[in-house]
């Protein structure tokens, strides 16, 4: 095995001439000799030019090829001649890396930007995402309306594998979160009702509670983080791929062919799931009520029906069906404009989420006040 | 290292009876070559017959089913996981795609494995980084990211970070795919030019033969019909010279 030593540079000055012998391991992961006392002693009056060679020893790396380089752009400011005897190999290198000038830098970050120019940067973002939007949702409506003439083709078979991710996988998350939402609600009831010896209205509160509000909020949460993230991304990677390009390229418009099948599955899928959701809660509010209270399933049947109307399942529908059109908005939105690149996919995929879980909480405030106001 | 080479000639990275497979299915048996010191070797043959996988397997990403890589007469695969990663380190990679972190700048994915696997100090990686860059002549794209630049460029960023470990071997896949000729020979110049002056190992999977050509002093065929090498040279003498009607059809661009 070939012995190691230090890096090392034998110096003699000659006649003006500074001559500098490179020996030993020149390699990154060793000592080196410090550049800048070189430099100063190229930098001295007493020099006038300056002639570089290599020891029959020398083994050498990147590091070498650097440490010349500089020498020799150093000695160039000065105006002093530079003389190699180098191996071939180095001077090849330098003049490989000295053949294409660099190019200016992106001076995005050079200047310091103001507040006042922030918050113009920022605006004009948020004027130009806001056309987006509604340039995307004017699209989507474009869409539906040649759905609703007949005039918009879309494969089938995309379509029922859209409905089953939709619909049928999803049913295990929703009996779980619904039923342990039962559960809390039930709970939170029987501490407080219980008190009053009024243990029979825990059927009323749990009924109301998931048919109209519950039921339809959590199903949404979970849809926007099950389905509008998986929208987000399938479209984001198709993005990145070029596919959706391809679509356009071929006279296929990516909104009847990608968007609207993806926001029909939802559209279609999340009334059958808010109503399974609904069974689930009020089927875990009478498992309380039975542990706790000994509640019979007659009465708590009877007391379920009692309490609820039809003004409270439609409501629960309505509500269901908006935050399942806005996570598919969503979801969507951010996958057909998402960038190009791997981790823009990941960015577009977590927006899909906190702009869903953000719309339906908007969603949700605007239509309870609404519909107390119009009394249903 | 970089160094230019006393064993020019002397075997580097030897194929032992290497059978590649994807469960039961034999991609190619029987692989027996030696990549040598300063060679640009040529993997080639047609489309499907495990170019790309051959050098997965010699760069040890995937394992082959039968046979072994020597690297510098130490067997790869039949050797403990860190004799395996201290081999790795002799090696630089380049992808079909180029490979590049989208999330990262030029700058930043050649940093990262001086990073992660040097001592250097951030001045002295940026000194690496930067020499790199100008050396497959994207000196000043330091803060570009890779969705910025063309494919060529990209291309040419994949081969600097490649090399930034200043590995004694270097694996290509494909270097020149999708780029026109110009930016394509262009490409091929700097490989030789990198081969000639830091004394690198080079094995190149193409079928590219102006490539092959220009820049392959060794080369192996590999045949997609009986699944195994048929010969291995020096791809000009193997043009006009091989036993093989297969390799000259190949080598001649279809013309017998």
């Amino acid at each position: 095995m070939k012995e190691t030593s230090q890096a090392s540079i034998s110096c003699s000055l000659e006649h003006s001439c500074l001559e500098l012998s490179f020996e030993g391991d020149w390699l990154l992961q060793k000592q080196r000799p410090s550049l800048t006392d070189y430099l100063s002693q190229c930098s001295d009056p007493k020099v006038s030019k300056i002639q570089v060679s290599a020891s029959d020893e020398l083994n050498w790396d990147t590091s070498l090829v650097i440490f010349v380089r500089k020498l020799k752009q150093h000695c160039i400011t000065q105006n002093k001649p530079f003389y190699s005897a180098l191996p071939d190999g180095i001077a090849q290198l330098i003049t490989l890396a000295d053949a294409v000038p660099p190019i200016q830098a992106k001076n995005e970050n050079t200047q310091p930007n103001s507040a006042l120019h922030n918050i113009g940067k920022k605006a004009l973002g948020i004027r130009q995402s806001s056309q987006e939007v509604l340039t995307f949702v004017g699209e989507v409506t474009l869409a539906f309306g040649k759905l609703l003439r007949g005039r918009v083709s879309f494969r089938k078979q995309d379509f029922g594998i859209l409905i089953e991710d939709v619909g049928p996988k999803a049913l295990g998350i929703v009996s779980l979160i619904s039923f342990l939402l039962g559960v809390i609600l039930a709970y939170m009831g029987a501490v407080q009702l219980g008190q009053f010896g009024a243990q029979i209205y825990i059927a009323d509160l749990v009924g109301i509670g998931m048919v109209r509000e519950m039921a339809a909020l959590m199903t949404g949460i979970i849809l926007a983080g099950r389905t509008g993230a998986a929208y987000a991304a399938q479209l984001g990677t198709m993005q990145v791929n070029e596919e959706i390009d391809a679509y356009r390229t071929l006279g296929v418009s990516p909104m009847e062919f990608l968007v609207l099948p993806r926001m029909l599955a939802l559209m279609v899928m999340v009334p059958f799931l808010i109503i399974y959701a609904d069974l689930v809660g009020v089927i875990s509010g009478f498992v309380v009520a039975m542990g706790i209270f000994d509640i019979g399933l007659l009465e708590y049947y009877n007391q379920t029906l009692n309490a609820l109307t039809f003004n409270h399942f439609i409501v629960g529908l309505i509500k269901g069906c908006c935050y399942g059109i806005l996570v598919a908005l969503c979801g969507c939105y951010q996958g057909i404009n998402c960038g190009r690149s791997a981790s823009a996919v990941g960015q577009a995929t977590t927006r899909a989420i906190v702009f869903s879980i953000i719309a339906i909480t908007i969603a949700a405030s605007i239509l309870t006040i609404l519909f107390q106001q119009l009394g249903i | 290292m970089a160094s230019p080479n006393p064993q020019i000639g002397q075997p580097h990275l030897q194929v032992q009876n290497l059978t590649m497979a994807y469960g039961d299915f034999v991609i190619q048996h029987d692989l027996n070559f030696n990549v040598n010191y300063g060679d640009i070797f040529i993997i080639m043959g047609g489309s499907g017959c495990g170019k790309s996988t051959l050098l997965k397997h010699m760069i040890g990403l995937k394992r082959p089913a039968k046979g072994d890589i020597l690297f510098n007469d130490q067997p790869f695969w039949t050797s403990s996981e860190e004799t395996q990663a201290s081999i790795k380190r002799n090696f630089g990679a380049m992808f079909q795609a180029g490979a590049l972190w989208s999330s990262l700048t030029l700058a930043e994915n050649l940093a990262l494995p001086l990073n992660e696997y040097t001592c250097l100090a951030q001045d002295e990686i940026q000194d690496v980084v930067a020499i790199k860059l100008a050396l497959v002549g994207l000196a000043g794209y330091e803060n570009f990211y890779p969705s910025e630049i063309s494919g060529g460029m990209v291309k040419r960023a994949a081969l600097a970070r490649a090399m930034v470990m200043d590995p004694s071997m270097l694996f290509l896949d494909e270097p020149s795919a999708g780029l026109d000729p110009i930016s394509s020979r262009r490409l091929d110049e700097l490989i030789i030019e990198l081969s000639q002056s830091m004394g690198i190992t080079i094995a190149i999977v193409t079928h590219e033969l102006p490539s092959i050509f220009t820049i392959g002093n060794n080369c192996v065929f590999l045949d997609p019909e009986t699944r195994t090498m048929l010969e291995t040279g020096d791809p000009k003498i193997m043009r006009d010279n091989s036993k093989f009607e297969k390799v000259r059809y190949f080598l001649n661009r279809g013309e017998k």
